[in-house]
């Protein structure tokens, strides 16, 4: 760490010294420790699809029922998702990772050991559950939206109510849920950040040991922002992909002024 | 239960905190939602394209990230700076404004939008009226876009405070005593961390219901005059 340099100083030397001393944030530093950020993205993309995935396949049924308004099983999904979409995610995540050990039941069944004391599947749970109340609801309103003449057409070809849910309805459903999904998946990256609270090393994780290890303020936050933005950035590209193969028939031959959008949802 | 009510006054304290910030948070991310509006609607090449690149880092940055780079990186900024000045010695920043600034930053990308929209959808020709009236710009503003701009706004800008309430949650983290950290320390020490964030969600669900209805006096407010089917 010193300033001297000696007089066969390589390009090395010199990056430390100038990143070390004169540059604001510390590339090399960084730089140094880019197989700890790679563990962290593994973490954090783990995490995010898992819970997406997981959270999308419970939300096909819920969303059915609430679509169809189940008599017996519509009141309760409904508070389920008005609960989960109503709180933080960062209180729901503390009571299931913090606050299930109040239980002596929870703490002497065959789940604790492997699953409820581990960080890692807490913050899955979590997520899980959150992501799948969003999209229940947007699901739920992509469901009934379908347009009577699909649902006509498929009673007219005389198909059973569970065939025209599996080739009809979802199907169709899906592809109209698409724009509203892809926000969905980047709330629930951001959302994933909330891993670095109870103790996870994802992204935020390394960042902030980073800054914890080497006392420094700016690297491991600056080094994870970019990181994240570069994440989203690829989502949204992909998803722009995906519109444009499975929405091609929805777009608008004139495109026409667009209402503004509904506002925010980033944060949880 | 017994717990809950032992620790009750830690608990709205907290709740007072939470509901300060909330309102402080949302105060400044209308001031910069207008900021962003009127630099994306301006001719401005410069203003258009930093409006531009601030709407879209905001919303591509998870909200924790910033905060914590705000909160540690900006106390740094801000000593480095008076280091190198040499006008100000140590400072510090309150966790409050660390908080009310990150959330009142990131809110205001978001009520950009919202606000470039509602701008939009007020018809031009009033506008002009106000120029030929020879209205000055303020008085244009304050006199015809505004009044008719909250109607088109609220539906986005009830979506966008709701979540921003769920988002103060974060500032727990970086220590400011919020309901979540009143709660956690109260909870931690009794060892029943289950009923006291379970009461923190149902605080949250209350505040959420109680703007719900002021927002919707609102709306009924701003949209007299309006045919409704």
């Amino acid at each position: 760490m010193s300033t001297e340099t000696s007089n066969q100083t390589t390009i090395g030397d010199w990056l430390v010294l100038v990143s070390e001393n004169y540059s604001p944030i510390d590339f090399v530093l960084i730089g140094g420790h880019w197989d700890k950020f790679l563990k962290g993205a593994v973490v954090t993309l783990e995490l995010t699809f898992l819970a997406l995935l997981l959270g999308g396949l419970l939300s096909i049924p819920l969303a059915l029922i609430r679509a169809y308004q189940h008599p017996l099983l519509n009141g309760p999904v409904w508070c389920y998702t008005y609960f989960f979409r109503g709180t933080p995610l960062l209180v729901q995540t503390y009571m299931i990772y913090y606050g299930l050990s109040q239980f002596d039941f929870v703490r002497e069944s065959f789940l604790w050991r492997p699953i409820l004391s581990s960080a890692w599947w807490c913050a899955l749970i979590a997520f899980t559950l959150n992501t799948s109340a969003y999209t229940t609801e947007f699901l739920r309103g992509a469901i009934v939206t379908t347009p009577v003449g699909e649902v006509e057409a498929a009673k007219a070809s005389g198909m059973t109510w569970s065939t025209m849910v599996r080739r009809i309805i979802l199907p169709s459903s899906f592809r109209r849920a698409l724009p509203a999904y892809s926000n969905e998946v980047i709330f629930m990256l951001h959302g994933s950040v909330i891993a670095s609270t109870i103790t996870l090393q994802d992204i935020l994780g390394v960042g902030r040991w980073l800054n914890g290890r080497y006392y420094v303020a700016y690297e491991g936050f600056m080094a994870a922002l970019v990181m994240y933005v570069i994440l989203v950035f690829m989502i949204t590209r992909v998803f722009k992909f995906a519109e444009n193969r499975w929405l091609g028939h929805l777009r608008q031959r004139q495109e026409t002024l667009k209402p503004a959008p509904a506002g925010a949802g980033g944060v949880r | 239960m017994e717990a809950l009510f032992e620790y009750r006054q830690s608990l709205i304290d907290g709740t007072i905190v939470t509901i300060q910030l909330a309102l402080a948070s949302v105060v400044l991310a209308i001031l910069f939602g207008l900021l962003g509006a009127w630099a994306k609607l301006s001719r401005n090449r410069i203003a258009q394209k930093s409006a531009d690149l601030y709407t879209t880092l905001i919303r591509g940055a998870p909200d924790l990230v910033l905060m914590l780079l705000f909160f540690y990186g900006g106390q740094k900024l801000i000593i480095d700076l008076g280091d190198w000045s040499g006008l100000w010695g140590y400072v510090e920043i309150h966790q409050f404004t660390a908080g009310a600034v990150t959330i009142g930053i990131i809110f205001g990308a978001y009520m950009t939008e919202t606000f470039r929209g509602a701008i939009l959808a007020v018809p031009r020709g009033q506008i002009e009226a106000g120029m030929a009236y020879g209205m000055f710009k303020l008085q244009i503003f304050t006199r015809i876009i505004w009044p008719q701009m909250v109607q088109y706004a609220l539906p986005g800008f009830t979506n966008n405070w709701l979540v921003l309430i769920k988002s103060t949650a974060l500032v727990s983290v970086i220590g400011l005593q919020d309901v979540v950290y009143n709660a956690f320390v109260a909870g931690r020490s009794v060892r029943q961390l289950f009923t006291f964030m379970f009461a923190v969600l149902v605080i949250y669900l209350i505040l959420t219901a109680i703007s719900d209805m002021g927002l919707r006096w609102l709306d009924r407010k701003y949209s007299a005059g309006v045919r409704r089917a």
